[in-house]
């Protein structure tokens, strides 16, 4: 079943292809690629699209962003808008949001890696009773809407005069709160030969040794995932700040945005969308060097963005 | 208590170590308590704990400062008679229905096609993913509203083409579909894991049906749905629980009121504005409970239901 193609046969060489992969002609192939080549292109400048005028915008004068000059480029590109930006809102430098935002971020990834390394270890490597019930319980959590604990953990921080700080923000972080994170890790540490530990365990290292020595180093790839993640969802959380934190000098970067937007109202949309560019950026960098590990995290374990 | 866990090297498994297998049972369960600890506080003080007292509260009349009154069911009852509560149903459910199944839709779409390519998968996967992480961000949201309003980007598109709605933030009628085609966007998330599913189907199966005569209708209803359905599953369920969820976007696009007229009241943001701006806490709580239910259910719904069209590969089909 060997086709020698001429391009008028290609239609029809097409359907054969179909029938049977192996016949398919070069012709027909390249005709394919090409095709899917063009799909994906297209796709990919609607999908970039909202990002690329972000950028584009964040460069323009006023005038010309919501004007009728609809293309990406301008004659008038400039940093003003960043120098603006940069300005901050209510008296606060955005340096000073960035650090907030910095601290936060850290903090969490700390407290996640840390809290939640441990308690997988717990529910993956050591049988203890009620370690199911438990278990069953962390992945109930992952369901759970956050909405229906705020207004009790928000009454307690109230009450223990903790609201306008950074505790009811990172304080589950350190918890392992995130038991997404928890089970990420718990999923990671199954796959581990068990021969490792049983083998320390021959030589005679406790649990603390086994984690630190053993099971720590060979988690790395989770570790990783868990650190960009959390950094990530932590750098972009509004909610959080926004119950909890009333002082501009200690708004995150999404708070002191909404700020902007409340006080500018819309008159200075180049600075907003400047100011807009300038909170994404260390999520776009991320993005762009641990792109790979962002991917195969989602495609592995399921993670949402 | 740091002492060896075994002396000998051999009896690790036999049976004749019974004294010792017991003592080494009492270690595991003090360590797996003691390395569980992080976990379990935060289960107890940040979930548990507080769950229960939400419970508690929304049979309350609770502002924060006086100490709560028991009213019984009020809130549950006042709830259905709060035109506000109600449209705030609607406004959520039309965008979990529509936005969640049209999401899926182009993530499986999207991830048929990569999952034919030879040649730049890789790129595109990265590119259609990016979305994703950013995409409940406030940037986005101010981006987003800015392109859907009065002149902006789309309206300009859609002005050459002759269609003229003007800004989609100001129109009741515009703000859904301005809200499905955010998380429309957003498709790249669960377009991922389509396609680390695709990519555990084996390639024979389609070979054996193109040798039957199968077409690509067949190939798909036959193939690619059945063995795709656990993901399916997952994702579904993933998605819909997030979709109940959407807050920031709501909050920036509408100023955190909902506007206009009420159509960007999701239910997350009526539930804070009741909390936190009208101090109506047991309202609050009990709006919370309800959502537990209703994700409860609706996550039973999809469990008992994927029995019947969810086929493991452990089947024996």
């Amino acid at each position: 079943m060997t086709t020698t193609a001429t391009p008028t046969q290609s239609a029809s060489d097409a359907q054969v292809a179909n029938y049977n992969p192996k016949s398919e002609s070069s012709t027909a192939k390249r005709a394919k690629s090409a095709l899917f080549h063009v799909v994906a292109i297209a796709l990919t400048a609607v999908v970039l699209y909202p990002g690329l005028w972000m950028i584009a915008s964040s460069f323009k004068p006023n005038a010309e962003i919501g004007g009728t000059n609809t293309s990406l480029w301008s004659s008038n590109f400039s940093f003003d808008n960043f120098v603006t930006a940069m300005d901050g809102i209510g008296g606060v430098s955005t340096l000073q949001f960035f650090t907030n935002s910095l601290i936060l971020a850290v903090g969490a990834v700390v407290g996640t890696i840390l809290s939640a390394s441990v308690s997988a270890y717990a529910f993956a490597r050591i049988k203890f009773p009620g370690r199911s019930l438990f278990f069953g319980m962390m992945i109930a959590t992952l369901l759970l809407p956050f909405h229906v604990v705020i207004i009790p953990q928000y009454i307690v921080f109230q009450q223990l005069g903790l609201v306008d700080t950074y505790v009811p923000l990172l304080i589950g972080k350190f918890l392992a709160a995130d038991a997404f994170f928890v089970f990420l890790m718990v999923q990671f540490m199954r796959n581990l030969p068990g021969e490792l530990d049983e083998a320390a365990r021959i030589d005679g290292a406790g649990h603390v040794r086994i984690f630190t020595s053993i099971m720590l180093p060979l988690m790395k790839p989770a570790l990783i995932s868990t650190s960009i993640f959390s950094f990530i969802w932590s750098w972009n959380d509004f909610l959080g700040p926004l119950l909890y934190l009333n002082t501009p000098e200690k708004y995150p970067l999404p708070l002191a945005l909404r700020l902007f937007v409340d006080q500018t109202q819309s008159s200075d949309y180049g600075a907003m969308i400047a100011m807009s560019v300038l909170a994404l950026l260390p999520v776009l960098i991320f993005f762009l060097v641990f792109q790979r590990y962002i991917v195969e995290g989602v495609s592995t374990q399921g993670l949402k963005g | 208590v740091t002492q060896s866990p075994t002396l000998s090297r051999r009896s690790a498994h036999s049976d004749s170590t019974l004294p010792r297998k017991s003592r080494q049972r009492g270690a595991d369960a003090r360590a797996g308590y003691t390395f569980l600890l992080p976990w379990l506080l935060g289960f107890i003080a940040l979930t548990l704990g507080p769950m229960i007292s939400s419970l508690y509260l929304s049979f309350t009349n609770y502002n924060l400062f006086d100490p709560p009154k028991w009213i019984g069911l009020d809130n549950y009852t006042t709830m259905f008679q709060d035109e506000r509560f109600l449209q705030s149903v609607g406004v959520t459910v039309g965008y979990v229905v529509f936005g969640t199944p049209l999401k899926l839709a182009a993530a499986l779409a999207v991830a048929m096609l990569l999952n034919s390519a030879r040649k730049g998968q890789g790129f595109y996967r990265s590119a259609f993913y990016a979305p994703s992480l950013i995409g409940a961000s406030v940037s986005i949201a101010i981006v987003w509203k800015a392109m859907f309003g009065d002149s902006g980007p789309v309206d300009q598109g859609l002005s050459f083409f002759g269609i003229n709605i003007g800004g989609w933030v100001g129109n009741p009628s515009m703000t859904m579909p301005m809200f499905i085609l955010l998380t429309v966007w957003q498709f790249g998330a669960p377009m991922v894991i389509f396609l680390a599913g695709l990519k555990q189907i084996p390639a024979d199966l389609y070979e054996a049906a193109s040798m039957d005569g199968a077409g690509p209708v067949r190939k798909f209803f036959n193939i690619t749905w059945p063995m795709l359905s656990p993901v399916v599953f997952f994702n579904l369920l993933m998605e819909t629980i997030h979709a109940f969820q959407i807050f920031s976007s709501a909050y920036i696009i509408s100023n955190g009121e909902g506007g206009p007229a009420g159509s960007t009241l999701f239910y997350t943001l009526y539930l804070y504005l009741r909390g936190f701006s009208d101090f109506r806490m047991g309202y609050a709580s009990a709006m919370a409970w309800l959502l537990l239910i209703v994700v409860g259910i609706l996550t039973l719904i999809i469990f008992r239901t994927s029995k019947s069209w969810v086929h493991y590969s452990g089947d024996a089909k």
